[in-house]
């Protein structure tokens, strides 16, 4: 069904990460991706969504794109320069709608891992650890996963869970010290866009991306992957997104 | 108050708000003086070896870099940190071997810029001890308790994760709703240094833009050095009181700065000197990379005036405020 594409994996994620977003919310961001998604959003089909960052830049129209998520880009005309205090507060407090996470590991049911590949004492790899993660995923009422797949990154078990997702399934969250939110509600992967069970909270497939075949779904994860009989497909990036994308969202190409 | 759960992460920087409130009665000149000094001074007067150190700013943006130096040229050793997200000013003091310990929100990267080399040689090798798992909240909320003088305070987060389980944090029952609840400890580091836009001989600062943490980590730390890119007359900060976020009585020594936050940006006033950033993430790859980078830039220069110098002198920084002022285009070549 696809054509030959001219666009790359991370112009397709953010093309969908951006359609999960709602006009009217508010978002919490960092750089990269997500970043781009909420840029998107904004210039289609969400012209009053707000971008929030976590280091204090509340609504900003930057004019160049932020390379640090403390930067001056991130409140560029912005509504509020506030700092970290407040937006966690804001957040923990019901007032984040969606909220972007990543990490180099994921299990069945959306929690994370950014902190080690390896034992945490002894780490084959250290990586930069929660920074906000931890705290977006336990308090954005919606959460948003971007992230490459591969059965290496969507493991049975995590080597350390930093970011709770829906922890150890049905239940688990509501017992716990967090707040009451949805969590993850999404996956994003350059293979297709996955969604949790409501009566499991395991990962489930929704769309499988142009290019890819249902057997690249479980080919590409440790855990299965529930399929369901009705998935659809995801839409390829329309050229008008592409066109944004490329000449007026991220010029330069620095996350592209 | 029932205790449910323990982290089992080292206690970085906590002491009994009583100790502390006493120790600032006895060390804390509430005098408004004059503490204009130079960063050698600033650093030989306020930070000892094994001190738990905090920065302003927020890793790559408003860095008090003269003090970063000045902590190298000085080879103040096993220093406990708060990476509460630190970026360059961790990775460079962990390549100049000053760095022992580290309580870790986000640390050992570059955000957009990839993973820094340094840091991870000195965690993975095992040079570096992470101390304790943190978030960004964790730490924003252990200064926001210290702050208050008050020993822990609650927060929604960490609960059920490996993060809470490294972390110095406990789950509580709540007297009120007798659900878990999870609290944070204050944190009370020995010294923090904060770079600022403005501000006067007394220590009173101004911070353009996002503030970050440093409100709460101002009033958190015992010792605050305050870097600012500029130190004006008294008058011109009651001129505009709400824009004050640091009052003097939390403040010990005032050191001019300009270009202060070099390489790291300064809202408002430059950008991120990308080449240099290149520049280091390149060489330290390499220890040999490293100490090359360290003596041409650090070791091998008398003072910041003479650094900016070496690193591009007017020219450079020229470029830099154009560019944050929307004049000209930044060039990403770590890209």
């Amino acid at each position: 069904m696809t054509m030959a594409q001219d666009y790359n994996e991370t112009e397709l994620l953010i093309t969908i990460a951006s359609h999960a977003l709602e006009d009217d919310s508010t978002i919490m961001v960092g750089t990269g991706m997500p970043m781009l998604a909420g840029m998107l959003a904004q210039k289609t089909h969400a012209p009053n969504a707000t971008l929030i960052y976590e280091a204090g830049g509340i609504g900003p129209e930057a004019r160049a794109l932020p390379v640090s998520v403390g930067d001056s880009r991130t409140f560029d005309h912005a509504f509020k320069a506030a700092g970290m205090h407040d937006v966690m507060s804001y957040g923990q407090a019901g007032n984040i709608d969606f909220g972007f996470l990543g990490g180099a590991q994921i299990d069945k049911y959306g929690n994370l891992n950014s902190t080690v590949i390896g034992d945490w004492e002894q780490p084959a790899v250290r990586f930069p650890g929660s920074g906000g993660a931890n705290d977006i995923g336990s308090w954005a009422n919606e959460t948003l996963i971007t992230m490459r797949q591969g059965d290496n990154r969507f493991v049975d078990e995590l080597d350390f869970r930093t970011t709770p997702g829906h922890l150890d399934g049905p239940g688990s969250r509501e017992e716990s010290a967090l707040p009451a939110t949805n969590g993850p509600v999404k996956v994003i992967t350059q293979i297709g866009v996955y969604e949790f069970d409501d009566d499991t909270k395991e990962m489930t497939l929704s769309t499988l991306n142009p290019g890819f075949e249902e057997s690249d779904v479980n080919e590409n994860s440790s855990f299965e992957i529930h399929i369901p009989d009705d998935y659809e497909r995801s839409p390829e990036p329309t050229d008008e997104e592409l066109r944004l994308l490329r000449e007026e969202i991220d010029p330069r190409g620095i996350v592209r | 108050m029932n205790v449910l759960k323990e982290g089992n992460g080292k206690l970085l920087g906590w002491e009994h708000p009583d100790d502390v409130y006493r120790w600032k009665q006895e060390n804390k000149s509430h005098a408004l003086e004059d503490k204009r000094m130079s960063a050698p001074e600033a650093v030989d007067a306020y930070i000892d070896d094994g001190d738990v150190i905090a920065l302003g700013g927020f890793g790559h943006v408003r860095i008090s870099t003269p003090i970063l130096h000045e902590i190298i040229r000085q080879d103040v050793t096993d220093l406990g940190f708060f990476g509460k997200t630190a970026g360059y000013d961790l990775d460079l003091l962990i390549g100049a071997g000053n760095v022992s310990e580290v309580e870790v929100a986000y640390s050992f990267a570059q955000e957009q810029r990839g993973l820094a080399p340094a840091s991870r040689r000195g965690v993975e090798g095992g040079d570096v001890t992470v101390t304790a798992e943190a978030s960004n909240a964790t730490l924003q909320w252990r200064f926001l308790a210290a702050k208050m003088g008050i020993p822990c305070i609650p927060a929604r987060i960490l609960d059920e994760t490996d993060t809470f389980e490294k972390s110095s944090a406990m789950v509580v029952e709540d007297p009120y709703s007798g659900d878990p609840m999870t609290v944070v400890p204050a944190a009370f580091p020995d010294v923090s240094f904060i770079h600022a836009t403005k501000a006067d001989k007394y220590g009173n600062a101004v911070i353009d833009g996002i503030v970050v943490e440093d409100p709460e980590l101002a009033a958190a730390t015992k010792r605050l050095i305050v870097t600012a890119e500029e130190i004006v007359d008294s008058d011109e900060i009651r001129e505009d009181p709400k824009a004050t976020d640091i009052p003097y009585f939390f403040t010990d020594a005032v050191v001019e700065a300009p270009y202060g936050s070099h390489p790291a940006e300064m809202p408002y006033e430059y950008y991120f000197d990308e080449e240099h950033m290149a520049e280091w993430i390149d060489l330290s790859d390499s220890e040999e990379g490293t100490q090359e980078y360290i003596e041409k830039y650090i070791t091998g220069t008398d003072d910041f005036e003479e650094y900016l110098e070496v690193a591009g002198g007017e020219e450079k920084l020229a470029d830099l405020e154009a560019i944050e002022h929307y004049e000209k285009e930044a060039t990403y070549p770590w890209k």
